[in-house]
């Protein structure tokens, strides 16, 4: 995709304003119809690629997809599965089915307990609840490291152009970094100090997110740390 | 207008359809989800928007959409009287109008059995503080990136003997001469004009109230477009 092209006619827009008129357009996230307008539901950055007008949150919770990467707090043990709290606007349920090994009904606890906080994949989104897995590779319970919290709508920024952001992170600090699309980013590195270097550089790409070239400014930032 | 009125100049110098200075700002509580400020002469209101998050008790929520909860509170140190901290019937009136006011312009279809809490706080009154309190709120729940059909703004219209005035102070509202004073707040939709709260204490007559309500719906887009650039972020 053009980004320079698109970036330049992204413009705010509140509730109730009319992005753009014509029967060609179509109303995707955040939008809707009136007649011949395309109105929006929601206050960010209105999108128009090709003949789809979408409006980008600039702020608000987390809303799941499927196929999403989070992170979450397991907060309930049931008889089937886990209650897991990812900061969206309802639990997420993990069922035993989908732990990546057998388990006794009764042993529940010893694979994941009250507290403990997983990497988990969206599966399935309900009305009232969403349903996560761990059985694929790299998913599961997180041991070590720290984790922290950013704005979800900044998610994109912190991982970057085909995750430049985050490798260039790794590279910087040499933790292993994973970003949660809720918002929670899991940083695992040598030692406590590496860690908090990592968690500034993400403060600090969370603070300057709309400055152009924030590449460089997050090498010469940095550089300032050491 | 039937009559002289005896009210003919307004106490602060303003127009008959003058608003007071206003001020407004998001983002003023980084810990919410969204939160704005909107400020008039010396009425200042903020709002704080959490949500949409699980609803307890469970018995409250609703399977088909979210619901929308407003709590509005004034500050004791707020009104010249020192005000009794917590809740009581006046501050439940008020959240009330308001959930009713702000529900016909919020979305919650997409969010079943959650909950949108809207904090309404008044630091400092001087009338016109639920309408203050529904700008504030709006702008807050936009912030919040809560979907929403389109915006509203609210104004108090009053009616001072036969005058009819807009944006009334605490003074105007306490005017005794002639018929006395009569507070109206209204509240209009940005986008299809209609009403969506009208209350009205005192006395008026049928043409009077509809030349007050159209005064109202001018000085209501006026409000909203102050919204609007404080959420493009085109203030100062």
């Amino acid at each position: 995709m053009n980004i320079t092209r698109t970036m330049t006619e992204r413009k705010i827009v509140v509730p109730g304003e009319t992005i753009i008129q014509g029967e060609e357009f179509l109303p995707g996230d955040g939008t809707r119809r009136e007649k011949e307008d395309i109105v929006a539901s929601k206050y960010g950055l209105a999108d128009i690629s090709d003949k789809l007008v979408r409006v980008i949150p600039l702020s608000g919770v987390y809303s799941p997809r499927r196929g999403n990467s989070v992170i979450g707090q397991i907060i309930d043990i049931k008889f089937n599965g886990w209650l897991v709290d990812f900061n969206g606007p309802t639990t997420g349920f993990l069922p035993v089915s989908e732990y990546p090994r057998y388990i006794e009904q009764d042993e529940l606890q010893d694979a994941l307990n009250f507290g403990d906080l997983i990497l988990a994949k969206v599966n399935n989104i309900k009305a009232s609840s969403v349903d996560l897995s761990i059985r694929l590779r790299g998913f599961g319970k997180l041991d070590e490291g720290i984790i922290m919290k950013v704005n979800p709508n900044k998610v994109p920024r912190v991982i970057g152009k085909e995750g430049s952001m985050v490798s260039l992170i790794k590279e910087l600090t040499g933790c292993n970094i994973t970003v949660g699309q809720n918002g929670l980013v899991w940083i695992k590195g040598q030692s406590i100090d590496a860690e908090l270097k990592a968690r500034k550089i993400i403060e600090y790409i969370c603070e300057n997110s709309f400055i152009d070239g924030l590449t460089e400014k997050v090498k010469s930032f940095a550089e300032t740390l050491k | 207008m039937a009559g002289k009125s005896s009210y003919t100049k307004r106490t602060d110098g303003r127009k008959f359809d003058e608003l007071r200075p206003i001020d407004a700002k998001i983002g003023v509580i980084p810990e919410a989800d969204g939160s704005a400020m909107y400020k008039s002469g010396n009425t200042i209101a903020i709002a704080a928007v959490f949500g949409p998050r699980t609803l307890h008790p469970q018995h409250m929520q609703n399977p088909q959409k979210g619901v929308l909860r407003i709590n509005y509170d004034m500050m004791s140190f707020s009104v010249p009287d020192r005000k009794k901290p917590g809740p009581n019937r006046r501050s439940q009136e008020i959240s009330k109008v308001t959930e009713w006011a702000l529900s016909q312009c919020v979305d919650l279809s997409e969010f079943p059995n959650t909950v949108v809490d809207v904090f309404i706080t008044i630091p400092q009154a001087d009338a016109g503080t639920r309408v203050a309190g529904i700008n504030a709120a709006v702008m807050a729940l936009a912030h919040a990136g809560v979907p929403m059909k389109e915006m509203a703004a609210a104004v108090a219209v009053g009616k001072m003997d036969k005058t009819i005035v807009v944006d009334v102070c605490k003074e105007e509202e306490d005017y005794e001469e002639g018929e006395g004073a009569t507070d109206i707040p209204v509240c209009y939709l940005s986008r299809s004009k209609k009403l969506a709260l009208l209350q009205l204490d005192g006395k008026i007559g049928v043409d009077e109230l509809k030349e007050a309500l159209e005064m109202g719906k001018i000085a209501c887009e006026k409000i909203n477009e102050i919204q609007v650039k404080t959420l493009k972020g085109e203030t100062k």
